[in-house]
């Protein structure tokens, strides 16, 4: 135990060794348990090199388009999987959820001829109301959420049959959904999106700084932050390079180039989220209940509430991400959402660094995780074409990532962090 | 039974007088008086069963008491959720203190009671509250403000609960057992912070099951036996015998419960 006279952070260093110091601190982190993204990040870069030494196809310009819109769907559910997780509790209805309410976006649009507003609202209420439900069942009946969700996964999967008639499947042929999670942001609106992205986190980050330092409380040293933001720089522009160039097989006929735009949209989404988490009362709460719920209701918060708020964000970001499912299939059959939409969904937020075990996670998880689980969904049918193969892969996977996360923690409680 | 030995010239920031309690058929609390000074620590005593938790939860608004009288600042009040404790400015840091281990301690000082400028929390407000709040309580023991409570030693979050129970201009601070759980050298910290409340003018009860903590810090002990109140008396009166003879016995010499009332009892 020091004794320090002031309370300083421990990467509050002379500036010299700032850089060193931060890079130190991260590394005592890591050892203690606290892996962060960084097993997802490693993962990534470990598949990326196994695929591209294995299948020409996967380094196609094509090929990284098509991750990208893959893999939104995935990202957008895990997204809503964070906030439940983080209480620790589980959604296994959420795949589900996102096929029934992509179905009645489906039924409005296109056999009743409502206008794609109209049909994305009754969407984005029936996964609200679907999370309602769940919500209610777990916080005031005290249901395990488990149970509940496990018998939404199979409700669910009936009410998507009765919704689209046996057998069938719901044509989607309105230009906007489709547009969502298959058209392309012209080159310059990719710079444009780049210069946002960059010059927001740069004001963030360095207006943060400025405040700590107006009301005299240690800073992290100006030149960490200066690292961080280009690195950012760096990656963003090598993937706009990359994505802005000409991809279509034949580009007289048809050119296909650009950064999809979904990924602005993607955006749009973690930053929101983000704050809702980080900034506010409410995010502040959630992380509380989930890291000890008898101190959080100690401390005058209604725990109930926060547990039903958080099911209803989670089935409502399920079911965006079921109209982004329906966009990228041009339809909505009994199988949307099916199959291992929601292992790989809960997958790609557990392999980000969220824990299973509540209060612990954060929306970026579920986009890195969620490129992750891309690049296998992406990669594995362009080395085998064995279904069998495919899901034991995804199923090791799943298996790979709670493991880290379990190993973590007990490396955290060992180490005391 | 004999009413409280008055400790203080002063009259009492807290005062109970002929509290009862029940569950059921089990009087729990039996006409307890209790005094408690602002700038003093109360030492609050008795073996397991005597009723110091009814007694505590009940003053915190978790219980309500069948009968007797509450007066606080002089003047009777009612009592019968924790809000309205917490109104007054009565915090109790129990036993296990309820913090959030994946947060940090600025994060659990402000639990529930979050600082905001419209709706986004105002860290660098609570961040510089907290550390005045420590220093104020010369707690030195804590590298950073922004350290996770998991990372914490057992004295360290002792001390971040007693901390968070200061912070909202209490006048009464009940301690529930905090040295129960220490090392030698986290109890020296965690009885010296007890001592500088008192000696920052808050009233500090302080329940405890060890003699020579409370012969340190108390300014007076209350001595409950089997519900009743055996006796309060200023600790400079008492030894270590005595007080275990209150504990044990109800009575020590002419201190405590009078042997026709016991049976009475």
């Amino acid at each position: 135990m020091t004794t320090a006279t002031a309370p300083t952070t421990p990467e509050e260093i002379d500036s010299d060794g700032a850089l060193s110091g931060a890079v130190s601190g991260y590394i005592a982190r890591l050892r203690g348990g606290d892996t962060g993204s960084l097993p997802a990040v490693l993962g990534f870069v470990v598949l990326v090199v196994f695929f591209s030494a294995t299948s020409d196809a996967f380094t196609s310009k094509l090929n990284w388009a098509n991750l990208l819109n893959q893999s939104a769907a995935y990202v957008f559910i895990a997204m809503g999987l964070v906030f439940v997780l983080l209480l620790g509790e589980i959604d296994l209805g959420a795949g589900f959820t996102a096929g029934t309410s992509a179905a009645i976006m489906g039924v409005a649009m296109t056999q009743r001829g409502y206008a794609w507003p109209v049909a994305v609202i009754a969407c984005i209420i029936t996964g609200a109301f679907i999370g309602l439900t769940i919500g209610i069942l777990v916080a005031r009946l005290g249901i395990p959420s488990f149970v509940v969700t496990l018998a939404y996964f199979l409700g669910l999967q009936g009410v998507l049959l009765l919704v689209i008639g046996e057998g069938g499947t719901i044509p989607i042929r309105d230009e906007t959904i489709l547009a969502v999670n298959n058209n392309n942001l012209s080159p310059i609106l990719g710079w444009v999106l780049f210069l946002l992205v960059v010059g927001g986190y740069s004001a963030v980050t360095f207006g943060a700084m400025a405040r700590r330092r107006a009301a005299g409380l240690p800073t992290v040293a100006p030149v960490v932050v200066l690292a961080k933001v280009g690195a950012l720089a760096v990656l963003l522009a090598l993937a706009t390079i990359l994505l802005n160039q000409e991809r279509s097989v034949n580009p007289a006929l048809n050119s296909l180039r650009g950064v999809p735009l979904i990924v602005p949209i993607t955006i749009v989404f973690v930053v929101a989220l983000t704050f809702v988490l980080t900034r506010t009362t409410f995010g502040r709460h959630i992380y509380a209940v989930g890291g000890n719920a008898e101190a959080a209701r100690r401390a005058g918060i209604n725990v109930g509430n926060i547990k039903v708020a958080c099911f209803v964000i989670g089935s409502t970001m399920a079911a965006i991400g079921g109209i982004l499912i329906a966009s990228r299939d041009n339809s909505v059959s009994p199988q949307s959402g099916g199959s291992s939409t929601l292992l790989l969904s809960v997958a790609a937020a557990v392999i980000g660094g969220t824990s299973l075990f509540g209060g612990k996670g954060r929306i970026i998880d579920a986009v890195i995780g969620g490129l992750v689980i891309g690049v296998i969904y992406n990669g594995l049918p362009l080395i085998t074409q064995r279904a069998g193969i495919q899901f034991i892969v995804t199923a090791g996977v799943l298996l790979l990532a709670a493991s880290v996360d379990a190993i973590a923690r007990r490396r955290a409680a060992a180490t005391g962090r | 039974m004999s009413s409280p030995t008055s400790t203080s010239s002063s009259a009492p920031l807290l005062s109970l007088r002929g509290i009862n309690k029940s569950f059921g058929a089990v009087h729990v609390l039996k006409g307890v008086d209790l005094d408690a000074w602002s700038g003093q620590v109360t030492a609050l005593v008795g073996d397991n069963g005597a009723g110091k938790s009814t007694l505590i939860k009940g003053i915190a608004g978790i219980y309500s008491f069948d009968s007797g009288s509450y007066t606080f600042e002089g003047q009777p009040v009612e009592v019968h959720n924790p809000k309205q404790a917490n109104a007054l400015g009565i915090e109790v840091v129990y036993q296990d203190l309820a913090l959030c281990d994946n947060l940090d301690v600025v994060q659990n000082l402000f639990l529930g009671r979050e600082s905001t400028s419209g709706i986004i929390l105002d860290e660098t407000t609570m961040e510089r509250r907290a550390s005045e709040t420590l220093k104020g309580l010369s707690v030195r023991t804590l590298k950073s403000v922004r350290m996770k409570v998991s990372s914490l030693s057992g004295g360290q979050r002792q001390t971040v609960a007693i901390a968070r129970s200061v912070l909202w201009n209490s006048k009464l601070v009940i301690l529930d057992e905090p040295t129960a759980a220490l090392g030698v050298a986290q109890t020296e910290q965690v009885l010296q912070l007890v001592r500088r409340l008192a000696d920052n003018g808050l009233a500090v009860i302080l329940i405890s099951h060890n003699m020579n903590d409370v012969l340190r810090v108390a300014d007076n002990v209350a001595a409950l036996y089997l519900g009743q109140l055996a006796a309060q008396v200023p600790t400079s009166q008492l030894t270590h015998g005595q007080i275990v003879e209150l504990i044990t016995a109800g009575r020590s010499g002419d201190i405590g419960l009078s042997p026709d009332k016991e049976v009475v009892a």
